[in-house]
């Protein structure tokens, strides 16, 4: 498959909800692969729909949106969907889990979608299993709460399990909305330290929005969607 | 396929309020299953009473009350048939055999049939099995009784054990013949057919007992002792009715019009087959009603489930955007869903089956001794089956609406989360 050097490359996209009220018009958005890109904006500076439009759930209305050198707008939507099963992780502001699931299998649950990922576990001579464990381990979640319901885990703990789960089988890019809002300042600065590390050993582009604005240090680069985003600006 | 097993442990996470909806539905299962079994083995045991037979004769009453009567033992016949009657029946041409039936008495609930040892030999049940002594042997001498497999396990007898009839055909009656008892000669097989609950005299005996009496009660200084009566002519009056064997099958209808145009007095001479389908005939609409009526509260049943999966749908969405998030396609939030039906419709099939034979295990000794209907505990038959995969069709087929809403909700939700 044809892998253009960037993870993100976006040309003039605009899109609207509604006809006549723009949420994102954006001339250019270049990610790089491996970069740690944190993106700033205020609420409703059109970050959700952002990150919507690079996980393909939604078509921009003009411009171009490619992830990892693929045009998502030239996918269907059932590629779309097999797209981001095989290459994107998310990790969202909070209740990321499934209830009724225990700590390992909401890890596992990509792997049951995604053969790709299965494949790239295997790749390391490695069960599905092991890889969650290993990466748990790493994220600082004690092994005895593998078999745990996930309820019983505090915020941060379940951020850690979310954010174990968008990395397992190395996807090339990891999308995270505000992970860290539910979070105090230490256990936030301890999950970014964490993750940061864990995608950086699996050379993940992450790609990560938050309206806080002290995070920025701990990415290596930082966009402000409000200073590029023309729908906003007019706004 | 692992959307089912996320299905399932959706499910068990939330097992107090499905375990409702679960039970709900087997109990309806269980009904669905229960009204067609028993249609299905009532008919089974009502066809295999008789079999052998080409003509029921009695006096004339309806035909259906005739086989009940005769057959059956149940209900009381109006009339009789006077003896000569029965020997013109019995020395018609075509006639190859009869067996005369005198009902009235009973012994502790159990109808007291007097008749000849013809009946051991002619009576066919089933597929024209004939009637088998299991220990000792048919009766010979006045006071002796064959009883049937029911009558010898409840009472817990065995050859040799003395009796003593009751008059009347009630489960309790205040008048004995306890100044002549009988005592117990053979013990049939067992059949599936009132024969079981049946205590066989002879006709002689019927007699014999009832010798002083008038007007269905003993006359004070009048009544023969035992031993008095061995030397007196024995021959009935009257009978009850008369299974009748012809040469020939055919005859069937020629001897039949014989004994409805006999001039002596009024009889009745029915074709058991034809009887016995106007008996079920009788039963059809309540039969349809009652099927109708399980199909309906299976409905009812599959209704309340819809209801709690589609109630509990839009607390479900964060959970459906969530496993979007991590790979799931839009058509495994509708498995997903549609699972959760097929899962919760196995559960209650699966449980409603189990109750179906529960109860009839704990009802099938009771149906037997109140009906004389014999309802074997047996496998699932072919419709009931067929009535089971219906029932399962129509649960996943409703199960579609909550899955296509679900589905509808993932494709607009996408990954967002709303709380």
């Amino acid at each position: 498959m044809e892998r253009g050097k960037h993870a993100i490359e976006i040309e003039n996209l605009r899109f609207q909800w509604r006809q006549g009220v723009p949420v994102l018009d954006l001339p250019r958005l270049c990610i790089g692969r491996g970069e740690s890109v944190f993106i700033k904006g205020a609420s409703g500076s059109g970050k959700s729909t952002l990150l919507s439009l690079l996980g393909g759930v939604l078509l921009p209305q003009a411009g171009t949106v490619s992830v990892l050198g693929q045009r998502l707008d030239e996918l269907g939507s059932t590629r779309r969907d097999a797209f981001r099963a095989e290459h994107i992780g998310f990790i969202f502001q909070m209740f990321n889990l499934i209830p009724y699931l225990s700590v390992l299998e909401n890890v596992l649950l990509p792997c049951r979608f995604s053969s790709r990922r299965r494949q790239r576990i295997a790749q390391q001579g490695l069960q599905p299993e092991d890889e969650a464990v290993r990466l748990l381990e790493h994220l600082d979640l004690p092994a005895m709460l593998l078999h745990r319901s996930v309820t019983e885990l505090s915020v941060g703990q379940q951020q850690r399990v979310a954010a174990a789960r968008a990395l397992i089988g190395s996807p090339e890019l990891v999308i995270a909305d505000e992970p860290t809002s539910a979070l105090d300042a230490d256990r936030c600065g301890s999950f970014l330290r964490l993750l940061l590390k864990e995608s950086a050993s699996r050379d993940s582009t992450v790609v990560f929005v938050s309206h806080d604005a002290r995070l920025e240090g701990y990415f290596s680069r930082s966009v402000d969607l409000t200073g590029i985003n023309r729908a906003a600006l007019e706004g | 396929m692992y959307i089912l097993t996320l299905a399932l442990k959706s499910i068990l996470n939330r097992r107090s309020t499905v375990l409702l909806t679960i039970v709900s539905l087997a109990l309806s299962v269980m009904l669905l299953l229960g009204v067609e079994r028993l249609r299905a083995d009532m008919r089974e045991s009502f066809a295999n009473t008789l079999s052998g037979t080409d003509l029921v004769v009695g006096a004339r009453s309806g035909s259906v009350q005739l086989l009940l009567y005769s057959v059956f033992r149940i209900g009381n016949p109006t009339n009789n048939v006077s003896w000569e009657s029965y020997q013109d029946i019995r020395s018609h041409k075509l006639v190859a055999w009869t067996v005369p039936l005198s009902l009235g008495d009973s012994h502790r609930g159990f109808r007291v049939l007097g008749t000849t040892p013809d009946y051991f030999r002619h009576y066919r049940y089933g597929g024209g099995e004939a009637l088998q002594i299991g220990r000792g042997r048919v009766f010979d001498d006045l006071y002796d009784a064959v009883i049937g497999a029911d009558v010898a396990r409840e009472l817990g007898y065995e050859v040799g054990q003395q009796i003593v009839l009751a008059h009347g055909a009630g489960d309790v009656s205040f008048v004995q013949h306890d100044d002549k008892p009988f005592r117990v000669v053979g013990i049939l097989e067992r059949t599936g057919t009132p024969v079981d609950r049946t205590v066989h005299v002879s006709l002689s005996a019927i007699e014999a007992i009832h010798l002083g009496w008038d007007s269905g009660a003993p006359v004070p200084g009048r009544q023969a002792g035992a031993a008095r009566i061995a030397g007196q002519d024995l021959e009935p009056k009257s009978i009850t009715a008369v299974l009748v064997g012809l040469k020939s099958r055919i005859a069937a209808f020629r001897v039949q019009r014989f004994i409805n145009e006999y001039r002596e007095e009024p009889l009745l001479a029915v074709l058991p087959g034809v009887a016995l389908q106007e008996l079920w005939d009788t039963l059809g609409i309540a039969r349809q009603a009652l099927l109708a009526i399980s199909a309906l509260v299976v409905l009812v049943g599959i209704s309340g489930m819809t209801t709690t999966i589609l109630t509990g749908l839009n607390e479900r969405r964060r959970e459906m955007a969530v496993l979007r998030s991590v790979g799931a396609r839009p058509w495994h939030i509708f498995v997903l869903i549609v699972g959760e039906s097929g899962v919760v419709m196995l559960i209650a099939s699966v449980l409603g089956v189990g109750a179906l034979y529960a109860v009839q295990w704990i009802a099938h000794p009771l149906i037997q001794s109140a009906f004389g209907l014999s309802l074997p505990v047996h496998a699932l038959s072919a419709h009931e089956w067929k009535l089971l995969a219906a029932a399962l069709t129509a649960g996943l087929l409703v199960g579609l609406v909550p899955a296509y809403r679900a589905y509808r909700y993932s494709l607009a939700d996408g990954m967002t989360i709303r709380i």
